[in-house]
C-alpha cells in the first residue's frame, strides 16, 4: 500500500476522526487556520463555532459529562489559549475527560514574544492532566492517540496538545497507532482482593453503617453496581454534589445530599456512622467541614477510589482500595454474596431509626405563602414539568444549590454543573453540550442573573444551532451566594453583591431570536413551564426570567470550617 | 522529618517543571533538588530533598507518582541509603588564615583545586551535614563564596531505582 502523505492539520482532523469524535468546539485565529482549512474539507465531524473560547471548552467539557466520551474543543494560540484556561481548570478540578487542541506560533517563533504567542503549555501545566507540545509533524497522530487515551483512563481529566502552526502545514505520513502504552503510566483497575475482604467484614459487622457516594461513581459508570451493593445491604446512602443522580434520590435509601448545604439526616449520620464506605469521593472542604471535628466521633472508613493520591489526603483511611470504582463495586457483590447468609441485618436497625428520626425534621421544609416566587419551588415544579428527566446543568451560586436539593436525580449524567472549581458562566455552555449530545432530550439551565451574564454571548450560538434550551433564570437581584455569606457572617454588609442596571432579559432573548418569559407570579411558575416545555415551543430556546423572592437563603447550611453536626437550619433563624 | 526522594522521569522537555511546579502549587518544601540524565539517555534521574510530616511525604510520593512523565519514584527513607552533596568554597587564604585553611580542609577531607595569592578554592563532598560541619566550622569572614550542587542519593546494595 502507497503511504499516505498529507498535511499536520490533516493528520489533526483525521486523527480526530479516528477517535470518532462527533463534535468540535472552537473558535479559530491566525495559528490554527491550516487546521480550520482541513476542518472546511471533511464532513465526518461537526464544528460548533462558539462565542468565547471559554464557551467552547464548557461545552465540550458538557458533552463529556452528559455522555462519557472525550469532549474536544479547538482554539488559537495566545489570547485563544489564555480564554480557555476557566474552562480547562473547570474540568480538571471535577475529572472530567476531555482534549483540548491549542494553535502555537510557528516553531521558530517561540521565545521571540511573537504576535499571539503565549507560554500555554506553560499556563496549563498546574489545571490539566498533562499536556503536550508537538514539535514534529510525524509526533502529531501519536500525541493525539495518547492525549485521548491519558484523558479517558485511570482519574479523568483535560489533556491540552500545543501545535505549531508550521507543524501543522508540513507533510508527513498518517499512522495512526492502534493501541498504546507508556511505561510511566499504568492505572490500577482492579481492587486489591485482600483489602474488599477486609472491606466486606466491616461493612457486615457495622451497626451504623453510611455510604457517601461521590463524582467518581458517575464519572466511572458505576451508578448501577454502586445501587444494586446498596440495594443487597440496605443501607443508607448520601451523596456528594458532584454524585448526584449516581444513586437513584427517589430511593427510601438516600439520605439526600451532604456537605455545607446537604440535609440534616445526612450529615448527622455521616457525623455519627461507626463503618463510612466512601465510593469515588473525596472527603474536601465543603463535603466533611473541618476533619478534625469529622474524625472526632470513631469511625472505620472504608475509601475505593482510582486516585491513590486521594486516599488519606484529608482524611486518614482505614482500608484503601484504589481501583476503577465499578470494577471494585462488582467485586464486592460477589464477595457479599458468599457471605450473604451469614450477614445480620437487624443490627442496623436502631441506627436506622435513628437516621429517620433526624429525617423527621424535614430540613428541606420552606415557607411559601403564595406572595412571591420562592425559587425551591421552581425547581420542584421543573421537575414536575421535565419528569424528572432532564438534563439540568446549572452556574454557580445559591440556584444552583437549589437545583442541587430540589430536583431529585434518579440517574447519573443529568446533573451537570461545576462543583470543584465553582465557575460562573458554565450553565448556558453546558446546555449547549447537553443538547447537542441529545438533541430530543429536555435540557433546563438553572442560573442566577449574575452567572449567566458571563456566557450570556452564547445566546447567539443556540441560535446559530437551533438548540431549544430552557434557560430558567432564578433573578434575585443579588449575587445570593454572596448575600446570603454576609448576611450571615458580615453583619448585613451587602458590599458590591447587588446586581444593578440588568437587562431586560425577555427582549435580550428577544433579539438573539428566541423566546423571553418573564415569570412574577407564583401561581404562574408551573403554566409558564409547561409552555416552555410544552410542543409550541419544543424547537425554541425559551429565556425564563423568573422574578424570586430576593431574601431566600440557602438551608441547610455549614459555616465554613465548622463541622458536619454544626448546621444552621431554616428553624434556627 | 527530612526525607530524599529519588525518582526516575522520561527525559522530556517541561519535565521538570512539573516537578518544581507540584511542590510550589502544593506548598511543599524543597531543599535541593537536582537532576540530570542517566546511561538511559531517555530517562532523567532526580534527587528532591524535602521535609514534612509522614502524612505530607506521603502525599508528596503520590503525587509525584501521579505525574505522567514519573516513571518511578523511591522515598530513599524507607531504607538504607547514600547521600553525596559537592560544594565549592572560596575562602580567605592571605596571612594568618593560609594555614588554617588548609588545615581545616584537610580535617574534612577537602581538596584544594584553586589558589590565588589572597584565596584557596576548596572542593569538598559528602553529606550534606557534612558540608554543613564544614561551613559552621569557618570563621563567616574567611567565606568568599559558596556554590552546592544539592545531594544525590542512591540506595545501599540491593535497594536499586531501575526500569
Ligand atoms: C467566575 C466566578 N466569579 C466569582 C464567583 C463567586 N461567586 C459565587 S456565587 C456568586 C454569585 C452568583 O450570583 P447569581 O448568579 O445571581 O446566583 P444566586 O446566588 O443569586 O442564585 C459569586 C459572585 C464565582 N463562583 N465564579
Ligand atoms: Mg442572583
Amino acid at each position: 500500500m502507497k503511504p499516505e502523505i498529507i498535511t499536520g492539520a490533516e493528520i489533526v482532523i483525521r486523527s480526530l476522526q479516528k477517535e470518532s469524535v462527533k463534535f468540535v468546539f472552537g473558535y479559530p485565529g491566525g495559528a490554527v487556520l491550516n487546521i480550520y482549512d482541513a476542518i472546511f474539507k471533511q464532513t465526518q465531524f461537526k464544528h460548533v463555532l462558539v462565542r468565547h473560547e471559554q464557551a467552547a471548552v464548557h461545552a465540550a467539557d458538557a458533552f463529556s459529562r452528559a455522555t462519557g466520551k472525550v469532549g474536544v474543543a479547538l482554539v488559537t494560540s495566545g489570547p485563544g489559549a489564555t480564554n480557555a484556561v476557566t474552562g480547562i481548570a473547570t474540568a480538571f478540578m471535577d475529572s472530567i475527560p476531555m482534549v483540548v487542541i491549542s494553535g502555537q506560533v510557528p516553531t521558530h517563533a517561540i521565545g521571540q514574544d511573537a504576535f499571539q504567542e503565549c507560554d500555554t503549555v506553560g499556563i496549563t501545566r498546574p489545571c490539566v492532566k498533562h499536556n503536550f507540545l508537538v514539535k514534529d509533524v510525524n509526533n502529531i497522530a501519536s500525541t493525539i492517540k495518547k492525549a485521548f487515551y491519558l484523558a479517558a483512563t485511570g482519574r479523568p481529566g483535560p489533556v491540552l496538545v500545543d501545535i505549531p502552526k508550521d507543524i501543522t502545514a508540513e507533510e508527513a505520513e498518517f499512522i495512526y497507532p492502534k493501541t498504546i502504552s507508556m511505561r510511566s503510566y499504568n492505572p490500577v483497575i482492579k481492587g486489591h482482593t485482600g483489602q474488599i475482604n477486609k472491606a466486606i467484614d466491616l461493612l457486615v459487622n457495622a451497626k451504623k453503617p453510611m455510604v457517601y457516594s461521590g463524582g467518581g461513581v458517575v464519572l466511572g459508570d458505576a451508578s448501577e453496581s454502586l445501587t444494586n451493593f446498596v440495594n443487597e445491604l440496605e443501607f443508607p446512602v448520601t451523596s456528594t454534589l458532584m454524585g448526584l443522580g449516581g444513586f437513584p434520590a427517589s430511593d427510601s435509601k438516600f439520605q439526600g445530599m451532604l456537605g455545607m448545604h446537604g440535609t440534616y439526616q445526612a450529615n448527622m449520620a455521616m457525623q455519627e456512622c461507626d463503618v463510612l464506605l466512601a465510593v469515588g469521593a473525596r472527603f474536601d472542604d465543603r463535603v466533611i467541614g473541618n476533619p478534625d471535628n469529622f474524625l472526632a466521633k470513631p469511625k472505620k472508613i472504608i475509601h475505593i477510589d482510582i486516585d491513590p493520591a486521594s486516599i488519606s489526603k484529608r482524611v486518614k483511611i482505614d482500608v484503601p482500595i484504589v481501583g476503577d470504582v465499578k470494577n471494585v463495586l462488582d467485586e464486592f457483590i460477589l464477595t457479599y454474596k458468599d457471605i450473604k447468609k451469614t450477614h445480620d441485618k437487624s443490627i442496623t436497625s436502631d441506627w436506622l431509626k435513628q437516621i429517620k428520626e433526624w429525617a423527621d425534621k424535614d430540613c428541606m421544609a420552606f415557607k411559601d405563602d403564595g406572595s412571591q416566587i420562592k425559587p425551591q419551588r421552581v425547581i420542584q415544579m421543573l421537575h414536575k414539568v421535565t419528569n424528572g428527566d432532564a438534563f439540568v446543568t446549572s452556574d454557580v451560586g445559591q440556584h444552583q444549590m437549589w437545583a442541587a436539593q430540589y430536583y431529585a436525580f434518579d440517574k447519573p449524567r443529568r446533573w451537570i454543573n461545576s462543583g470543584g472549581l465553582g465557575t460562573m458562566g458554565v450553565g448556558l455552555p453546558y446546555a449547549m453540550g447537553c443538547q447537542l449530545a441529545f438533541p430530543d432530550s429536555q435540557v433546563a439551565c438553572v442560573t442566577g442573573e449574575a452567572s449567566i451574564q458571563m456566557c450570556i454571548q452564547e445566546l447567539s450560538t443556540c441560535k446559530q444551532f437551533n438548540l431549544p434550551v430552557k434557560i430558567i433564570n432564578l433573578n434575585n437581584r443579588y449575587m445570593g451566594m454572596v448575600r446570603q455569606w454576609q448576611e450571615f457572617f458580615y453583619g448585613n454588609r451587602y458590599a458590591e453583591s447587588y446586581m444593578d442596571a440588568l437587562p431586560d432579559f425577555v427582549k435580550l432573548a428577544e433579539s438573539y431570536g428566541h423566546v423571553g418569559m418573564k415569570i412574577e407570579k407564583s401561581s404562574d411558575i408551573e403554566p409558564a413551564l409547561k409552555e416552555a416545555f410544552g410542543p409550541k415551543l419544543k424547537e425554541r430556546l425559551v429565556f425564563m426570567d423568573f422574578i424570586t423572592d430576593q431574601s431566600e437563603n440557602v438551608f441547610p447550611m455549614i459555616a465554613s470550617g465548622k463541622g458536619l453536626s454544626e448546621m444552621i437550619l431554616a428553624e434556627d433563624l | 522529618m527530612r526525607h530524599i526522594i529519588s525518582l526516575l522521569m522520561e527525559n522530556e522537555a517541561g519535565a521538570l517543571s512539573r516537578v518544581s511546579g507540584l511542590f510550589s502549587a502544593r506548598g511543599y518544601n524543597i531543599e535541593s533538588l537536582t537532576v540530570a540524565p542517566t546511561e538511559d539517555s531517555t530517562l532523567s534521574r532526580m534527587t528532591i530533598v524535602t521535609s514534612g510530616s509522614d502524612e505530607v511525604i506521603e502525599q508528596i510520593i503520590k503525587q509525584l507518582n501521579k505525574l505522567i512523565d514519573v516513571v518511578r519514584v523511591l522515598d530513599l527513607n524507607d531504607g538504607k541509603y547514600i547521600e553525596r552533596e559537592l560544594m565549592l568554597v572560596k575562602v580567605k587564604a592571605s596571612g594568618q588564615y593560609r594555614d588554617e585553611m588548609k588545615r581545616i580542609s584537610d580535617i574534612f577531607r577537602g581538596r584544594i583545586i584553586d589558589v590565588s595569592d589572597n584565596t584557596f578554592t576548596i572542593e569538598l563532598t559528602g553529606a550534606t551535614s557534612k558540608l554543613d560541619a564544614y561551613i559552621d566550622s569557618l570563621d563567616n569572614d574567611s567565606i568568599i563564596e559558596t556554590v552546592r550542587t544539592g545531594a544525590s542519593g542512591i540506595g545501599r546494595g540491593d535497594r536499586i531505582l531501575k526500569i
